[in-house]
């Protein structure tokens, strides 16, 4: 039997790619289509898999509306959430990295946090915050989400910090660096691939969470998982505006990656290939 | 400037009795080299001196002021470590103004000093390069320009060029060495190895077990060594201890065989007769010298000289002798060792005999 040339297996490898990237970019290209179809291209069958004209009409009844301001309410959260959750959790996993701070127990603790089923608190959480006068506020769910990724930081960056070699870091402080400086000047630039997609993956959990944005918020801060979640009644689905609206909510993610993608391949294969 | 006194130091990890008690003075622009064997606390007494290592117990001045309690950015000492320390996301130019830059140190100061520290290390032409496009030796330089850049009392190196290859290894020890001499700055190097202890010391600090077991010149550690230890673990080939006894004004060995015996020695006592591989030769004509009539077992060529290994006193022992003067194994010959510049060593308590 032949065995295939190299440039047969090479060829076969690409038309592999090229078919499961196809088969995950599906959804997210009818996604974006239905968004611009009319209600009759929608339902329509045969289904329509370019629409005639692409109309924003679907876009423009979530502004006219005031809908996409939950899209900005998501964006604040996340975003502060993953800032204090990132700032926060860094210098803690500093300090159990070098101070061994709580020793082990205390590292593995702040793991098993992140092992308690989120439906498990919701309602203390709710009593609690309706106490407090933290429902439906940014404040709210912004503490929340940092203290539900500040366990899964630590860790993270534990591990990337670990891989600092200590020698950079006496080597600094022979030089004349305080800790903070060591921390800022040192820690931080050697970390930085692992602390992007540590942020990124928080980000995204802040962004994508559902169970407590629905219990905690009302009116004012909506954020846009839940808004998606009203455009599905009790007689009819409004899939145009699902679609625009799931459309929307892409964006800030897509941009979030496209900008740290070269720190994401980085510091998630980090570890995996040595120098 | 430069003076560093270390009075009595304790340094406990847990269980592990790191320096046990260590009194040491070096003086100001003195090149002092720490080495022993691995766990014997040369690294730790020198973390010490820099700050990375809190002590127990003792005292460390430095130009008479005590700096145990003071953090290591305080001390003004500057180290040069053995993986380099170098920051992979900055240009050469900004690895050496590191120090500068965390002291505040205006921009055009530091780009002089950056500027003279380079030339003196022949690095100008590599300023805006990142170090993982320089070689082991180039980084090597880029870390000793971190340390000469700033205006420090002393200068640590912590095993600094054991991460080179032999040959490397040799340039950068000569150039380590004419650097001292231009800057005179007092410095104190850790090392394993004895030959760079030997070429670069003023002084050497003999550590063993956490403990000083012998300082002083290199060659006065050499010629006269107060222990066994010292004795063995300078000189490479290592010094060949051989037990004997002194009996009647010579030593006998448990083969039978005797040397007679130089100066006084105690007797009834177990003691090793320490001589060096380089001090056997063989006798010519009518040499005065007592012989000791050998086999050579085995024969190691090096070029300019040839090592000999013989049985001695029921141990193995090593002559070094001209390239030619042993062919094969199985030759019976005579030595002559040179008893003015062997030594007697106490069998139980491994220190040197002296009259």
């Amino acid at each position: 039997m032949m065995r295939p040339d190299r440039g047969t297996g090479l060829a076969l490898r690409y038309v592999a790619a090229v078919a499961v990237t196809l088969l995950f970019l599906f959804p997210v290209y009818w996604l974006f289509m239905i968004s611009f179809k009319t209600p009759e291209e929608i339902f329509a069958s045969p289904p329509v898999w370019w629409p005639k004209s692409l109309q924003l009409a679907n876009y423009a009844v979530l502004f006219k509306d005031g809908d996409v301001v939950t899209i900005w309410n998501s964006v604040v959260i996340a975003s502060v959430s993953t800032a204090a959750a990132m700032i926060i959790g860094t210098m803690c996993a500093y300090s159990i990295a070098r101070f061994r701070t709580g020793g082990n127990f205390f590292t593995d603790w702040l793991l098993s946090n992140r092992m308690v089923p989120p439906i498990v608190i919701v309602f203390p959480v709710f009593l609690l915050y309706v106490k407090v006068g933290l429902v439906d506020s940014y404040l709210g769910l912004i503490l929340l989400y940092t203290a539900f990724n500040l366990p899964y930081v630590v860790w993270m960056m534990r591990g990337y910090i670990q891989d600092i070699p200590l020698e950079l870091e006496e080597s600094a402080l022979v030089d004349g660096c305080t800790r903070w400086q060591v921390f800022l000047r040192v820690v931080l630039p050697m970390a930085r691939s692992g602390f992007f997609a540590t942020a990124v993956f928080t980000f995204v959990f802040a962004w994508n969470e559902f169970i407590f944005a629905l219990v905690l918020t009302r009116a004012e801060v909506t954020t846009f998982p839940v808004q998606v979640t009203h455009y599905f009644g009790g007689q009819s689905n409004f899939w145009a505006k699902i679609a625009a609206m799931s459309a929307l909510g892409t964006i800030p993610i897509f941009i979030a990656v496209t900008l740290l993608q070269r720190y994401l391949v980085r510091g998630i294969s980090l570890g995996a290939v040595k120098g | 400037m430069g003076r560093l006194s270390i009075e009595g130091v304790h340094k406990h990890y847990g269980k592990v009795h790191a320096l046990k008690g260590v009194d040491l003075d070096i003086a100001e622009g003195e090149f002092c080299v720490f080495v022993g064997p691995s766990g014997c606390g040369k690294s730790t007494l020198l973390r010490c001196i820099a700050g990375l290592e809190e002590i127990d117990e003792g005292r460390v001045r430095i130009d008479g002021e005590a700096v145990e309690g003071l953090r290591p950015r305080d001390r003004n000492v500057a180290m040069v470590f053995q993986n380099y320390a170098l920051y992979p996301y900055l240009s050469v130019f900004e690895n050496i103004a590191f120090g500068l830059r965390a002291r505040k140190v205006p921009d055009a100061e530091v780009r002089a000093r950056v500027g003279r520290a380079a030339a003196m290390l022949g690095l100008e032409t590599f300023l805006d390069r990142k170090p993982r496009e320089l070689s082991g030796g180039q980084r090597q330089r880029v870390a000793i320009g971190r340390a000469v850049v700033r205006d420090a009392r002393l200068f640590l190196f912590d095993e600094p060029l054991s991460n080179l290859d032999a040959q490397l290894r040799d340039g950068m020890r000569a150039e380590i060495k004419r650097l001292h001499q231009e800057i005179g700055k007092t410095t104190v190097y850790v090392t394993h190895d004895q030959i760079e202890a030997m070429t670069l010391a003023d002084r050497i600090v003999l550590l063993r077990d956490g403990r000083i077991e012998q300082q002083g010149a290199p060659l006065d550690l050499f010629e006269r060594p107060e222990t066994r230890f010292v004795a063995g673990f300078l000189g490479s080939p290592q010094m060949n201890f051989i037990p004997c006894r002194a009996e009647g004004g010579a030593l006998r060995f448990s083969c039978g065989r005797s040397l007679p015996l130089s100066r006084p020695a105690p007797e009834g006592r177990d003691l090793l007769f320490g001589v060096r591989p380089e001090h056997f030769s063989r006798p010519g004509e009518g040499d005065p010298r007592p012989r000791l009539d050998v086999e050579i077992d085995l024969v190691q060529p090096t070029g300019a000289r040839t090592y000999a290994q013989f049985r001695l006193g029921g141990v193995e022992a090593t002559a070094e002798l001209p390239a030619h003067a042993v062919e094969r194994p199985g030759a019976r010959i005579a030595l002559a060792a040179d008893m003015a510049r062997a030594h007697l060593f106490d069998a139980a308590t491994g220190r040197a005999i002296r009259d």
